[in-house]
């Protein structure tokens, strides 16, 4: 469970959002700051969301293992993948994604899991992995 | 032969005298008060236990005593014609409604066929099932009245699903102890899930019921028989000298020859075939002769969870683009288009011949555009030939340039799902693909096979291991029902021992748990087979199912845990395997462990024992 309340989360964004309003002034505009420039999350928190929520079930503790797309190496930016998370690609009846809507899920705690999935290693290439070069020429 | 008179007293009438233990200290006899029994209704015609019934199936009355030696009861018999059968095991759970043929099968058979001591019926029919799909012939599996039935019609239901002809035989004891364990129609409970039943009345027609039973299981379409063998004809001695039936099998449905050559017609004409492969082959034969096919006409085969074809070789898999013709063996039809047209389809099954099948098991696909109710297996020798006098030079020639094509498709779609074993290669737990590649060099040189499931593991194996010999990967449950993993390796495990081969189980922890005595079995009777276990410390399919329905209703998924993990505490499955006899070694979750605990697993199983690994996994 997570460790940081939905109160606190939003105090957080709100500070943040001030700071960079200040550091961008006029050249920034409202819509863009809220989507782009959510505060940074904490992946130690992240982690235990990312176990708590079963994120890990699709994707793998790895990120990277499961019938879930890959998460590792993240390929959205964390505004994007907050919006993401909020409505999903739904591609059949059977395989799609849960959504998480901000009353179960702050922005916060989306920031926090995409801290954690941007900590995780990423895997070697297959072409690096001996094994699986013998595996592909026949062996 | 008219219903023998028991010779036994006791059930009903009588105590041992000399028993001991609780049953000398009852003050009120078990005698008697059995008899009283029958009387208050249980709902529909059952009848409750009386205490002394459920005395002696606890175990606190003594058997009967026999008032007159029977040297030879009518069970022997029985044995003569399972025999007969060539039935090479039996397994069960024992029970009192068969102790009849137990014991005639233990002195007079002197355990020929070997007897297999089962924890549960599940375990037992399931074991039959996974034997089966190895040795192409049934095991006999002795069950225990209505409760026995019970116990593994989830197993029975399996086997139904998958084609697989399981040999029942269920005791009946209407003078035994637990009137419970009786009903009038023993086999209703299952009877929407077996191919045949009967519930013989005189031993010659125990006999006959036999053959029947053995030859409508093993016919195509293959399914589950039941034998209902009443104790009154187990018990009483031989009046007379009974010959055993003899078993002459059939011939397996084949196709017209009107019908073969319009299929041949069809295929040979088609721009684009693809071929789906489903259950069709009995025997190596069946795969040789589908990868002649697929050979001559260049066509892609699409497998179904059993090897039916060699997974390296060029034409393996769906091709690519949009087939204009699908022949499906034992398959199903598609239902919906295939890049945007709808193929032509022809169907060879047998399916229109097993009218119980219900709606969703095969046998009801979208119709085909020719629908041959044959043998796939049997119907092969005559389209191959068919299909040869109807090549032209011209057409082998296109042939061969769709070949180039679709082997480049095959390698390029091969080498690309190779190359998605290396996510989380280093990871902890332990990725399936890689528990999976770092097996294949320790195995790739041995006569192997996986007698598990591979759905549930992301059909890794069939992607880095070479699928090219039928009992290389035998494929799922059948009907889903879980609890089969287990038992169907014991048992497929065991046909696999005749022949030397090398058995890979890799198992679901949550299927394990449904009846892991079968641990003890594969301990107790020797059988090989490395059991690896895919931990993922949870029913896994259902933690992503309860996710999907809290965010339907957006309560978030923080508490989908709750019913489906198996965790605090976790299992020690090293020390479950350990306690049933099983060499038994883990958890492993770090990737520098796994390759010198699998190679000491292997080396354990070909000494002749069962090992146990416990690996702990991504979930999938």
């Amino acid at each position: 469970m997570s460790s940081r309340s939905r109160a606190e989360g939003i105090t957080i964004m709100a500070t943040l959002t001030i700071r960079i309003l200040m550091m961008a002034g006029a050249l920034l505009v409202g819509r863009v700051l809220a989507s782009a420039q959510a505060p940074a999350g904490n992946a130690a928190n992240g982690k235990e969301l990312f176990l708590t929520y079963g994120c890990y079930q699709c994707h793998g503790y790895s990120g990277q293992n499961g019938p879930g797309k890959h998460l590792v190496p993240m390929k959205f930016g964390q505004a994007a993948f907050t919006a993401y998370i909020r409505n999903p690609v739904k591609p059949n009846q059977m395989d799609w994604m849960p959504s998480y809507s901000e009353k179960v899920l702050s922005n916060a705690q989306a920031a926090d899991i995409y801290a954690y999935i941007k900590s995780l290693p990423n895997a070697p290439t297959a072409k690096d992995i001996p094994l699986l070069t013998d595996i592909k020429s026949g062996k | 032969m008219t219903k023998a008179k028991k010779t036994v007293v006791g059930r009903r009438s009588f105590l041992r005298g000399a028993a001991g233990g609780a049953a000398a200290l009852m003050t009120d006899p078990v005698v008697g008060r059995a008899q009283k029994a029958a009387t208050e209704p249980g709902g529909r015609g059952a009848v409750v236990p009386t205490e002394a019934a459920l005395a002696r199936e606890n175990g606190n009355a003594r058997p009967a005593l026999n008032i007159e030696v029977i040297e030879k009861p009518q069970s022997d018999y029985m044995v003569d014609v399972i025999k007969a059968l060539g039935i090479e095991y039996v397994a069960f759970n024992p029970g009192s409604s068969f102790e009849g043929l137990h014991e005639s099968l233990i002195n007079y058979g002197n355990n020929q066929p070997e007897i297999l001591t089962c924890c549960h019926e599940e375990s037992a029919i399931a074991m039959a099932h996974g034997y089966y799909k190895i040795e192409g012939k049934p095991m006999l599996v002795l069950l225990h009245g209505t409760i026995g039935i019970q116990h593994g019609s989830m197993a029975v239901y399996n086997a139904y699903c998958d084609r697989a002809p399981v040999f029942m035989i269920a005791g009946l004891d209407n003078e035994g102890p637990v009137a419970a364990h009786n009903a009038t129609d023993m086999a209703a409970m299952i009877r929407d899930y077996v191919k045949w039943d009967h519930q013989p009345e005189s031993l010659p027609q125990f006999g006959q019921s036999m053959i029947r039973a053995y030859k409508l299981a093993m016919t195509p379409p293959m399914a589950p028989v039941l034998i209902v063998a009443d104790a009154a004809l187990q018990n009483p001695p031989m009046k007379q000298n009974l010959p055993v039936p003899s078993l002459v099998m059939p011939t397996v449905p084949s196709a017209d020859l009107g019908s073969v050559r319009e299929v041949a017609r069809m295929l040979v004409a088609a721009e684009s075939p693809r071929i789906n492969a489903g259950h069709f082959a009995r025997s190596q034969r069946g795969m040789d002769m589908l990868v002649e096919l697929a050979e001559l006409l260049q066509a892609p085969v699409n497998g179904g969870d059993r090897a039916v074809f060699p997974s390296r070789h060029p034409l393996a898999g769906t091709g690519g683009g949009a087939p204009d013709l699908i022949l499906a063996l034992e398959a199903n039809i598609p239902g919906t288009r295939i890049g945007g047209t709808r193929p032509k389809t022809i169907s060879i099954s047998t399916a229109e011949l097993l009218a119980t099948h219900n709606f969703n098991v095969n046998g009801n696909p979208p119709q085909a555009d020719l629908s041959v109710t044959a043998d796939p297996e049997a119907t092969l020798p005559s389209l191959i030939e068919e299909v040869k006098k109807l090549i032209t030079a011209d057409r082998k020639k296109a042939y061969d340039e769709r070949g180039k094509k679709f082997a480049a498709i095959h390698l390029q779609l091969r080498n690309q799902r190779i190359d998605e074993a290396a996510a989380g290669w280093d990871a902890s737990p332990i990725s399936l693909a890689r528990l999976c590649a770092e097996l294949w060099p320790l195995i790739e040189h041995e006569d192997w096979s996986l007698t598990s499931p591979q759905g549930f593991i992301s059909n890794w194996p069939n992607i880095l291991w070479n699928m090219d010999k039928i009992y290389r990967t035998i494929g799922n449950q059948g009907g889903g029902g879980m609890g089969y993993g287990a038992p169907a390796s014991v048992g497929a495990a065991l046909a696999n021992r005749k022949y030397g081969r090398l058995s890979i189980n890799i198992q679901c922890d949550g299927d394990l748990n449904y009846a892991p005595g079968v641990l003890w079995t594969a301990a107790h009777h020797r059988i090989p087979l490395l059991t690896i276990l895919h931990n993922n410390r949870g029913y896994h399919q259902e933690v992503m199912f309860i996710q999907q329905q809290c965010s339907i209703r957006n309560r978030g998924g923080d508490k989908a845990h709750l019913g489906t993990k198996l965790i605090d505490p976790n299992i020690d499955y090293a020390s479950m395997a350990k306690a049933y006899g099983v060499s038994g070694e883990g958890p492993i979750s770090n990737t520098k462990d796994l390759v010198p605990a699998l190679k000491r697993g292997i080396e354990r199983v070909k000494k002749g024992e069962p090992a146990l690994i416990d690996v702990v996994t991504q979930p999938r």
